[in-house]
């Protein structure tokens, strides 16, 4: 009976069937699909790298891959998680399916353009992986200089260029959005009116477009480097290379913001859906965003402290370091008072805005000690920022990223999670996530350094918890692939808006139609404004 | 949005479905390219920084480099450029006033232009792997410094720059070709010559980045005592 149902009507999923309709699609919310499967192989791809990492050091010896071999795992399990799954994961996956839904748009501004990035990340990764069967790289992710430029006999060149190219998909994301949100909003969707996700995708998009562009010019300069033996970076002629570092953090600190600030727009729709409230202080968690945004770029030098930047410098970044946490605690604070008084319920996603608030805040904190000079000198290189960072990238972004996929799974599908299943698994991801990256803290204030695949046998106990906690992690994250395929068949229908929430990407039938509004929308009502959700669609 | 305006839209121009209005259509493609443009401010501007840097380092060694090359010829092909320039922008006008021969003649005139530019460029580069000014050359010599690391540094700054500028123009000419093959096929009107309009944006902008190539790498040496 339920199948029946969500047959009748045309919606973009059934509009048009077979290959070519989807590889030659300009429908935002095809394209988001297509980009769902894309880094959803990715991540699997980085997860195989991270458990061979994990599995080598289970012991103190290291006896299960060569140093060179696990050199080869670190970088790759770095390049795809980076750059080929977490800087396109929320903006291209559900930011390209829901910004243009939540202002009452038809699509994006530039479908065309939307279609041909996702091709370019396709691109690029068809580089990055053809690298990794060709015999890999290992200069770690960082590709620092001149081991990248003149020593590295691994294939370089190739993952370069991947991510040279994957960038300008990234770039195009940003450039879509931007005018997107500028010129296609519904009459009446003022900038004080659109979803929080919307102001997040908006200042990611700023940082796409201003960040991306210097790291592929400064792949570029490497790529000349190598191929035509010209010397930007080399110091046998006197170039410098600390430059490198500067060029390539001036784009990795704020792409750290390319992807958590999208991941902060989930929670802020996770947060208010699900206690029923709109989000207290919306302007200041609207404006901490952009803050961000600009902020993060002048932090860069914090990864500099032991690379022989002046100390005048590095006092500078340090204090910005410390300057940019103000917005991000606004908005853990908005957050948190927004749950006062709401009526929560603990629905998948909420677990997951829970995790993510709670990891967040423990990834952010941590930055602020390795953002202080004295302690940095002691910690760099070290695993206490290893799991700094993947409290802030998994602990954060993947954590909201999964929230989200739960959130909009019935928008997209038409069709319910198993809500057990579901519950289960983000338990799985909880306990396996801190299991995995909280001894890591405790192993680099010790003095673990990373990427060393032998280790004392004093550390021994603390890499196994911590491989323990991946293998229960890497169970939550299976779990997910097999029920959410199951509810694209057997989950109960959803119907149009299952949690009560207030966007206007609620006021669409599930799964919407191609064009997403029989008739554009006039927007009165405020975001996040209880009294005026979506009524169900008649569906037929 | 009434209806009546969006079938008078659809009967003039391709407008395309996600738009409301031929105005909404036009402001978001501008707004585009200007986006786009910031996004090669930050391209190019990461080889200015590393051009600002190495110059305060090496401040001698830039102005000698410099000095070899050729600003006579640097400064004729900046006019040609500028001529080009001035050309794009007569041929969108004559896409404002829908005169389809114009647009073709000064896209073509346009074309010629920065093709002369990319001649005397590719004469250029060859005159300084004549000169064993290749940074990738064994043979790699510069007169007048003891310096020779820096000086390669100045030469592979000066072919990324350049190169990377000329990148752009081969694009540049790639776009007006397909302009030219468009006006034939009738496809820009009065109404509708956004794609003209902002190939025009594209094509100035390409030319603004070489008025500061010039001087930054070919007229170091003049502000220096003899
Ligand atoms: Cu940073």
């Amino acid at each position: 009976m339920t199948t029946a149902v969500l047959q009748e009507r045309t919606h973009y999923l059934n509009n048009g069937y077979g290959l070519k309709s989807w590889l030659l699609t300009k429908d935002h919310k095809r394209i988001a699909v297509l980009y769902f499967i894309t880094i959803s192989i990715f991540f699997a791809l980085g997860g195989v790298f991270a458990s061979l990492i994990r599995l080598e050091l289970v012991t103190p010896a290291g006896d299960l891959v060569s140093s060179e071999t696990y050199n080869k795992l670190f970088t790759m399990h770095g390049v795809i998680m980076v750059f080929f799954f977490l800087i396109p994961s929320v903006p291209a996956t559900m930011g390209n399916f829901f910004l243009p839904m939540m202002i009452g748009a038809r699509d994006l501004a530039f479908p065309k353009i939307n279609l041909l990035s996702w091709y370019l990340l396709i691109a690029g990764g068809g580089f990055a992986i053809f690298a990794m069967m060709a015999g890999g790289v290992d200069t770690g992710w960082t590709f620092y200089t001149p081991y990248s430029t003149t020593y590295s006999n691994t294939y370089v060149i190739a993952t370069a260029l991947g991510i040279f190219i994957a960038g300008f998909s990234s770039i195009l994301t940003g450039l879509n959005f931007i005018v997107t949100v500028h010129r296609m909003r519904a009459p009446g969707m003022t900038w004080f009116k659109m979803p929080l996700f919307v102001w997040a995708n908006y200042a990611t998009g700023v940082i796409q477009v201003l960040g991306t562009p210097v790291i592929a010019v400064t792949l570029v300069l490497v790529f000349c480097e190598r191929v035509f033996h010209i010397g930007i970076f080399d110091p046998a002629l006197g170039g410098d290379p600390v430059l490198f570092q500067h060029l390539f953090w001036f784009y990795s600190h704020p792409a750290v913001y390319i992807m958590v600030l999208p991941a902060m727009g989930v929670i802020s729709e996770l947060v208010s859906t699900f206690s029923r409230k709109p989000i207290f202080g919306y302007p200041f968690v609207a404006f901490s965003s952009v803050a961000i945004a600009v902020i993060g770029f002048l932090v860069w030098g914090h990864h500099l402290f032991v690379s022989g930047q002046s100390l005048y410098a590095g006092l500078v970044f340090s204090f910005l370091s410390y300057f940019v946490a103000i917005p991000s605690a606004i908005k853990v604070f908005n957050w948190t008072a927004t749950l006062y008084k709401g009526s929560i319920s603990y629905a998948t996603p909420m677990l997951y805005a829970f995790g993510f608030i709670g990891l967040f805040t423990i990834g952010g904190l941590t930055g602020l000690f390795v953002a202080a000079l004295g302690i940095d000198v002691h910690v760099t290189d070290t695993y206490f920022v290893i799991a700094h960072f993947h409290y802030v990238m998994v602990g954060g972004t993947v954590m909201a990223y999964l929230g989200g996929v739960h959130y909009w799974w019935p928008k997209m599908t038409g069709r319910m999670y198993p809500e057990g299943w579901a519950k289960l698994s983000a338990l799985f991801i909880f306990v396996g996530f801190n299991l995995t990256f909280f001894p890591q803290f405790i192993l680099g204030y010790l003095g673990m350094p990373r990427r060393y695949h032998a280790y004392p046998p004093e550390f021994q106990v603390l890499h196994v918890a911590s491989t323990a906690g991946a293998t229960v992690l890497a169970v939550g994250y299976i779990l997910p692939a097999i029920y959410l395929a199951w509810s694209l068949r057997y989950g109960p229908v959803a119907g149009s808006n299952p949690w009560g929430a207030t966007g206007l990407e609620w006021a669409t039938p599930s799964p919407p139609p191609t064009h997403n509004f029989d008739r554009i929308p006039v927007v009165t009502h405020e975001a996040y404004d209880y009294t005026a959700v979506p009524q169900e669609v008649e569906v037929v | 949005m009434s209806s009546e305006a969006h079938a008078h839209a659809e009967e003039t121009l391709a407008l395309r479905e996600q738009f409301d209005t031929a105005e909404q259509q036009k402001d978001a493609s501008t707004l585009g390219m200007w986006i786009f443009l910031i996004t090669e401010i930050m391209f190019f501007g990461g080889m200015f920084a590393a051009y600002t840097i190495y110059r305060s380092a090496y401040p001698t060694v830039f102005a000698v480099a410099s000095s070899s090359l050729n600003v006579t010829i640097g400064a004729i092909n900046t006019c040609v450029l500028l001529l080009s320039s001035f050309t794009m922008v007569m041929a969108v006008r004559a896409g404002q006033m829908g005169k389809r021969n114009m647009i073709i003649i000064f896209l073509i005139l346009t074309l010629i232009f920065g093709c002369i530019f990319l001649g005397v460029k590719a004469y250029e580069w060859n005159e300084k792997y004549v000169e064993h000014h290749m940074p990738g050359q064994a043979a790699f010599h510069l007169e007048g410094t003891p310096l020779q690391g820096p000086a390669k540094i100045f030469f592979s700054l000066y072919f990324a720059m350049t190169g990377l500028h000329a990148l752009h123009m081969v694009v540049g000419v790639g776009i007006l070709l397909t302009l030219i093959v468009q006006t034939r096929a009738k496809k820009f009107s009065a109404e509708y010559f956004t794609p003209i309009d902002i190939s025009g944006l594209y094509w100035h902008f390409v030319d603004v980045i070489w008025i500061f190539l010039f001087p930054l790498l070919y007229l170091i040496d003049r502000h220096l005592p003899k």
